[in-house]
């Protein structure tokens, strides 16, 4: 591997790690509140693409935009699969799993009867041009992942340690028992916690589009992997989701590079079984898997 | 119970050559789902139940095809194939309990799903192998034709279903029971989790990799994508649609399932809306599926007390869900 494809890597890394992160917290912020496991979240992440799609490169909305919009819709959708599904199965996460599965079934047959099935989605790319970096070519509509995900990861840390709200949030994570005592309204909170988490979800899938493969099966590859980054993090902690997020967003680029994605995906699963051997409870994680 | 294995002896003959290849798969697809009941009295819900029937699936072929060996042969070490790879599988999905083991066992049944895909020979890569040796003859019946495939499948279901159930009413089934019910509880009064979690997983990769088979001598060709998570969540709305305390639950969920699925073969690109559909409406109208629903039909139109015990039975297994 010469310097310039090393680059080339890193920059991959990163974008790839940002995504992760951006999809796996909000897999993470689900699950620690009430346990709420959603199947149907790589369905979010393909959803928040076509919004972009059919805005931006259908309906001629600036690019920007159209990502803003994918985040509220698809946050509308965490909202609407809070109510009907997660609220009526609460006492049962394995049945809020399942039904979760009917749900991303659903979502894809939706999407791929509208808007077709099988060819890829034509997305201009909204940033042309690329910039040098130690002789690699690196184009801007990558480097611009990065900041945007990693920066609302932060927004969500600061948003969940410094608001009002986001501490309602935690201390509901926590023990929502004990939350309930306080005043703390239970059902505001999972609301919140699938508004949040579909909102990340669409935002990942927006800034993906136009570099990505856009068809209404491209969310089962990202779930597998958010699952794994999840698990590997500890389950409900987002601080795991985002390392794990960065160690498998290394893993997986470099690996793909050497050999190919196939090999890639195997290595995600050899160390996620390593983790669980060797620590049961996740990178990060207090609770056992 | 009677009543239907004379159904089933009748069924072929009253119907077309294309739906005793249904019934065939439906047969095939109860061996499954009794096997992936007996994996849920403990409480895992595994997810990559559907690879190890393809493990079966796949080593049934190579050793038909590479060695010769007749099917009397490969089946049961088609299970046992299964068996020893679940026991790889089930090692590091200990540790994990609940929705982590869900997501564990879906990302450990994908791996091997990939070697299958990436490893060409001898498994054929994504396009999978063709081409698998049929059973062929016994003295004068060739087991190609529908009719004795059909035959043969359903005294191989009745047999594994004939020993899931003894298990299920052994010692052993009140152990995994008691695992889902209370895990502390359960160690506390000195059932071994690990070691029962254990004998359920492999027992029920066992007769999935017995169904593997099945199928892999019956569909000649064999993908790993007939063993991909699409298909698998169609298993989970077997045994959800069905209902998981008793095994009348998974035949009732598979003939089910069945018959809407040939139903709504014109309108095939909405499929998996309907079943995505159907899955969401049981969970939460009808989370112990069709099955608790045989006790309210017997107590309107049948016997009294029959109902009353089968009733109390169902509230049981309710509760104990």
């Amino acid at each position: 591997m010469n310097m310039e494809t090393f680059v080339q890597s890193i920059a991959n890394s990163l974008v790839a790690s940002s995504i992760y992160a951006t999809v796996a917290v909000g897999l993470a912020l689900g699950f620690g509140v009430m346990q709420m496991a959603n199947f149907a979240h790589g369905e979010f992440f393909m959803v928040g693409a076509y919004v972009v799609y059919i805005l931006y490169a259908i309906g001629g909305v600036p690019f920007p935009v159209a990502v803003i919009a994918a985040l509220f819709m698809v946050s509308v959708i965490g909202l609407i699969t809070e109510r009907a599904i997660f609220r009526p199965t609460r006492e049962n996460v394995l049945a809020g799993f399942m039904a979760t599965c009917g749900l991303s079934m659903i979502l894809q047959v939706l999407v791929g009867q509208i808007w077709g099935v099988g060819l890829m989605r034509y997305i201009p790319t909204p940033y042309m041009g690329t910039a040098t970096i130690a002789g690699a070519q690196i184009g801007w509509q990558r480097l611009i992942v990065i900041p945007g995900a990693f920066g609302m990861v932060a927004a969500l840390w600061f948003f969940l340690h410094r608001v009002r709200w986001g501490k309602a949030l935690r201390a509901c994570a926590q023990d929502p028992e004990a939350a309930a005592l306080q005043g703390i309204s239970i059902n505001k909170m999972t609301a919140l916690a699938m508004g949040i988490a579909g909102g990340y979800a669409g935002l990942a899938g927006a800034l993906m589009a136009p570099i990505h493969a856009v068809t209404p099966y491209m969310g089962h590859a990202v779930i597998l992997v958010a699952f794994i980054v999840v698990v590997v993090g500890g389950m409900a902690s987002i601080e795991g989701a985002v390392l794990a997020a960065i160690l498998f967003g290394f893993i997986h680029t470099f690996v793909t590079t050497m050999f190919d994605a196939v090999v890639a995906s195997m290595v995600g699963v050899g160390v996620m079984v390593v983790v669980l051997v060797a620590k049961p409870t996740g990178l990060l994680g207090r609770v056992k898997a | 119970m009677t009543a239907l294995l004379v159904i089933m002896c009748i069924l072929p003959f009253l119907v077309g050559e294309y739906y005793v290849e249904i019934l065939i798969l439906f047969l095939i697809n109860v061996i499954l789902a009794q096997s992936y009941r007996l994996v849920t009295t403990t409480g895992d819900w595994s997810l990559c139940h559907m690879v190890l029937m393809g493990a079966g699936a796949y080593a049934s072929a190579l050793m038909a095809r590479y060695f010769g060996w007749p099917f009397w042969m490969t089946a049961p070490l088609a299970g046992v194939a299964a068996g020893v790879i679940g026991l790889g599988f089930v090692y590091p999905l200990l540790r994990t309990k609940g929705f982590g083991f869900f997501i564990a066992s879906l990302a450990i049944g994908e791996f091997l799903r990939l070697v299958w895909i990436k490893v060409h020979n001898p498994f054929g890569g994504p396009r999978g192998m063709i081409d698998i040796p049929y059973i062929g003859e016994l003295g004068s019946i060739d087991f190609y034709e529908a009719f004795p495939y059909y035959f043969m499948t359903l005294l191989i279901t009745v047999a594994c279903v004939f020993i899931l159930q003894r298990i299920d009413r052994s010692r052993i089934g009140d152990a995994f029971k008691a695992i889902y019910t209370d895990e502390i509880l359960a160690e506390s009064v000195g059932i071994k989790v690990g070691r029962y979690r254990t004998i359920a997983f492999v027992v029920g990769a066992f007769f999935a990799g017995i169904a593997g088979a099945l199928l892999a001598h019956r569909l000649n060709a064999i993908d790993p994508k007939l063993f991909d998570v699409n298909n698998m969540v169609y298993l989970i709305i077997w045994v959800v649609v069905g209902g998981t305390a008793t095994f009348a639950g998974p035949v009732i969920g598979v003939a089910v399932i069945t018959i809407i699925f040939e139903w709504t073969r014109p309108l095939l690109e909405w499929r998996p809306l309907f079943f995505g559909a159907i899955l969401i409406g049981f969970l939460i109208f009808l989370p112990s599926g069709l099955e608790s629903l045989i006790p309210k039909f017997v107590r309107r139109f049948g016997n009294r007390k029959a109902a009353q015990s089968e009733a109390e039975q169902a509230i049981g297994a309710e509760e104990s869900a």
